[in-house]
């Protein structure tokens, strides 16, 4: 005790350790990316990476968000419902404004700006209700969940909605264009990961997540604002299921019932195979897109052979899941002394 | 009853080491029934580390645990339990959302066939409870009571099982002064029952006070051990440290007559916690808060600072009121607070030490983004300023002891650079050497100037530090003393409202 040593590299037997949790979720994409290659060469194939990737941008974009709210000891069960909901307003705006407007740019641009503003105020009532009416997240997420998902059915009237084919047309390269040979929605997910991993391990903002997420009392004593921070990570999650809603609706040019059902389970998983922790305090960008990548990687995989129904996906995701956290714990164990 | 002359429980050359840091050297101890053995030593000096493996939550890496002289490998603390090894903890280990009772018997429920039998442990918790002078319902949830009556149900937790050896990490550090007591009274009774105990705490007036035998320890090492009559306290204390320690509490600054009011709170009222409470910070002053745990000096100062709310009152910085609505409002007026809660409001456990250092003042290390580089800075120049000793390359606050969380919280209030220090409880649970460390700072800190607000419950460290010292008792700031009138006598009689004023009226109401 009385030696004083005020050398604070971290020791190396810890930091081996640090290193099996930082390049698990990695070291797992890559042994899926190997499995995939053995079981059908064409798994390799450029089509079929940016095939994937495009798909895992949705998830990826949502999960991206959904990592801020979690390292904040947070959850938003809402998301998928507010993309289905957001896209089937966009629907309706777009579509009613082609006959003042046309079927032009300016009423694709209404839709994009109509989809921000509604999810940053969709986050804002999900973090206000939270922070200042005292209600677990995992309540208040609940309730907007059901609210929105029934919104849009109304507004579809139980069926579907339609997006002019005239905006189709204007619309559709934000889903299937490239640039510089990266389809758009890959493009999109690695902006907001880039953003958001400076955002999460380089600013305040991001600390104070991590703070607020260990001990939201010593956030409190240490003069953090801890309710507007909350309510800030719920409203970036919105702006990221406005931003996945976006490139998601040129894809189908529809909404319904049905859009974006599972999307918050999905957006969940992504965030903890990449080793954030549920109960907050600790969040990884990078871990998180591997998470989202890894489970669009399982149903691709699925669907390049025949071993095992396409059907089981479910099953093998549930699975990845699982053994993924039982490993990071089995590492966190390790850490403590 | 065993013979006096063998030892109920004994350590033989125990050893024990975490990876690379060897944290205790070849340690023999021997706990006798009857008797209480105090165990001493430094933050860090591995008594913690001891105790766990004697109760059986470690295993040595060398060494041996004996029970009436056989060796025993305990597997968990559930084998030592079952043996009659009974620890109860410094941190409170309840299960908050369960009742009192329901606790106490947690693990061991009394059973009629397959059901529990709420009837028998209900009568069995009053009657521990009752020995102890615990006046809580046991169908109470444990959340619901104040930490030293929780403190009280760790202990009866501990007493309702055939307890053959009694291990006691720091049990007053959370009690009042008639609970302490009144806990005396009990180890007495279980002294007299043949138990024996194990006593840790850094308060060397209770060793003196009820410890047959007394080990110390110091860096991991055996210092001394041996029958505790003819050993003086200052002679344990120097045993502990390793040095002498003068002066212990550095000369009160002398006060300049004109010093002008920097901190003014008027008639705070707090609903069930101060009833319109008011009190005056002057320039390079220190000032006490004396009165016992739950009096509301807590209450008043964190209401005053926008951390609890309050009904009522006002707060002026400097003569001129201000709004303080929440902490970063305080830290703006250059306010700065230490909570007695290290580890539940201090300090982020899970993080590294520098964001812990810069979290307060965050703001002064970002343009826009975090520089790490300033960071890293900033928390050597605190290394050395706060004198924290990093026994390990820690990597979490959580691997600090005591002492080094209070100097890295010391350090961490003191990059907003404030000009008013409010420290609530600065040494609980802090050995001598630190705590001199901080006294010594709080000299520091008048000299340059700044004004210091003390809140303690050791009587000792008010008087011999502070300029004035308010009292409170039952949520009312019964009397300010001045001089002469700062002794032990007069802060316990304003404590306990049988001087001062306004007492009275509010019992009554």
């Amino acid at each position: 005790m009385n030696s004083a040593m005020p050398d604070t590299k971290p020791s190396g037997r810890k930091r081996a350790s640090v290193d099996i949790m930082t390049w698990g979720p990695f070291i797992a994409l890559l042994a899926l990316a190997v499995l995939g290659v053995l079981i059908n060469p064409a798994f390799l194939g450029l089509d079929n990476l940016s095939n994937m990737l495009t798909r895992s941008a949705f998830i990826g974009v949502i999960a991206i968000g959904a990592t801020f709210v979690i390292t904040a000891g947070g959850l938003d069960l809402s998301v998928g419902s507010m993309a289905a909901f957001i896209a089937g307003v966009m629907i309706i705006l777009m579509n009613s404004l082609v006959e003042q407007f046309g079927a032009g740019l300016t009423t694709v641009l209404f839709g994009v700006g109509a989809s921000l503003l509604l999810g940053l105020c969709a986050g804002f009532i999900n973090g206000v209700v939270t922070t200042k009416g005292k209600i677990e997240a995992f309540i208040v997420t609940l309730g907007t969940m059901g609210i929105y998902r029934s919104l849009v059915t109304y507004l579809a009237d139980g069926g579907t909605l339609s997006l002019d084919w005239g905006v189709r047309d204007i619309y559709r390269p934000v889903y299937y264009a490239s640039l510089l040979g990266i389809p758009v929605p890959v493009l999109v997910f690695l902006v907001v990961a880039v953003i958001g991993y400076i955002l999460l391990n380089h600013t305040r903002f991001g600390r104070y997540c991590f703070a607020i997420g260990s001990n939201e009392k010593v956030a409190e004593y240490s003069a953090i604002s801890v309710d507007r921070i909350k309510t800030l990570t719920y409203m970036l999650q919105g702006l990221c299921v406005a931003l996945a809603t976006i490139i998601y609706v040129p894809r189908l040019g529809s909404a319904s019932g049905a859009t974006g059902v599972l999307w918050e389970l999905e957006a969940i998983a992504a965030v903890i195979i990449g080793g954030t922790v549920l109960k907050g305090g600790h969040g990884r960008i990078w871990g998180t897109v591997v998470g989202a990548i890894m489970l669009t990687m399982i149903g691709n995989i699925l669907n390049l052979t025949d071993a095992i129904s396409n059907y089981l996906n479910g099953t093998v995701q549930g699975i990845i899941i699982i053994v993924a956290v039982y490993l990071q714990r089995a590492s966190w164990r390790k850490l403590a002394p | 009853m065993s013979a006096q002359d063998q030892p109920r429980l004994s350590a033989r050359r125990i050893c024990r080491s975490f990876g690379p840091n060897q944290v205790l050297f070849d340690i023999d101890l021997d706990l006798y029934p009857g008797e209480v053995h105090a165990l001493l030593g430094e933050n860090g000096a591995g008594k913690s580390t001891l105790v766990r493996i004697l109760a059986g939550y470690l295993s040595p890496t060398r060494g041996d645990v004996c029970l009436d002289g056989e060796v025993r490998h305990y597997r968990g603390s559930g084998e030592a339990e079952a043996d009659g090894v009974v620890m109860i903890h410094q941190e409170l280990a309840l299960a908050e959302q369960l009742s009192v009772e329901e606790n106490i018997f947690l693990g061991r429920e009394l059973r009629r066939g397959p059901f529990l039998d709420h009837h028998a442990m209900r009568e069995r918790a009053s009657e521990t409870l009752a020995e102890l002078e615990t006046w809580v319902d046991p169908q109470t949830r444990v959340k619901d009571l104040g930490t030293s009556d929780q403190q009280m149900v760790e202990i009866a937790k501990a007493i309702t099982r055939d307890v053959r050896v009694l291990i006691m990490d720091e049990p007053t550090a959370a009690l009042t002064e008639h609970e302490v007591s009144v806990l005396f009274a009990l180890i007495e009774r279980l002294r007299q029952r043949g138990v024996a105990i194990l006593y840790i705490s850094h308060k060397l007036r209770e060793i003196e006070q009820i410890a047959d035998r007394v080990t110390v320890l110091r860096d991991g090492q055996l210092i001394d051990n041996g029958r505790m009559a003819g050993r003086s306290k200052e002679e344990l204390a120097r045993l502990m440290v390793g040095r002498e320690i003068h002066d212990m509490y550095p000369e009160r600054s002398v006060l300049a007559s004109d010093a002008p009011v920097v901190l003014e709170a008027r008639d705070i009222v707090v609903p069930g916690a101060v009833h319109g409470a008011s009190f005056t910070l002057r320039r390079g002053e220190v000032l006490g808060f004396g009165g016992v745990v739950g009096a509301g000096r807590t209450a008043l100062i964190e209401a005053s600072l926008g951390l609890r709310a309050r009904r009522q009152g006002q707060v002026l910085r400097n003569g001129q009121p201000v709004v303080l609505r929440n902490l970063r409002d305080a830290v703006n007026q250059r306010i700065a607070y230490l909570t007695e809660d290290r580890k539940g409001k201090g300090l982020v456990l899970n993080m590294g030490l520098r964001p812990n250092l810069t979290l307060l003042n965050l703001r002064a290390y970002c343009h826009p983004l975090i520089d790490r580089r300033r960071e890293d800075q900033a928390f050597q120049e605190a290394i050395e300023r706060f004198d924290i000793r990093l026994r390990t390359q820690a990597d979490t606050a959580a691997e600090l002891s005591g002492g080094n969380q209070q100097k890295l919280m010391l350090a961490k209030v003191m990059t907003i650079d404030p000009e008013i220090v409010i420290i609530n409880e600065p040494t609980r649970g802090i050995d001598v050497g630190t705590k001199h460390q901080i006294y010594h700072f709080v000299r520091e800190l008048t000299d340059a100037g700044c004004s210091v607000i003390l809140i303690s419950s050791e009587m000792s460290e008010l008087i011999g530090l502070s300029h004035r010292v308010a009292v409170m008792c039952a949520g009312v700031l019964t009397g300010v003393l001045e001089g002469e009138q700062i002794n032990e006598q007069e802060i316990i009689q304003y404590a306990s409202g049988i001087k001062g004023v306004g007492v009275d009226e509010q019992r009554h109401a």
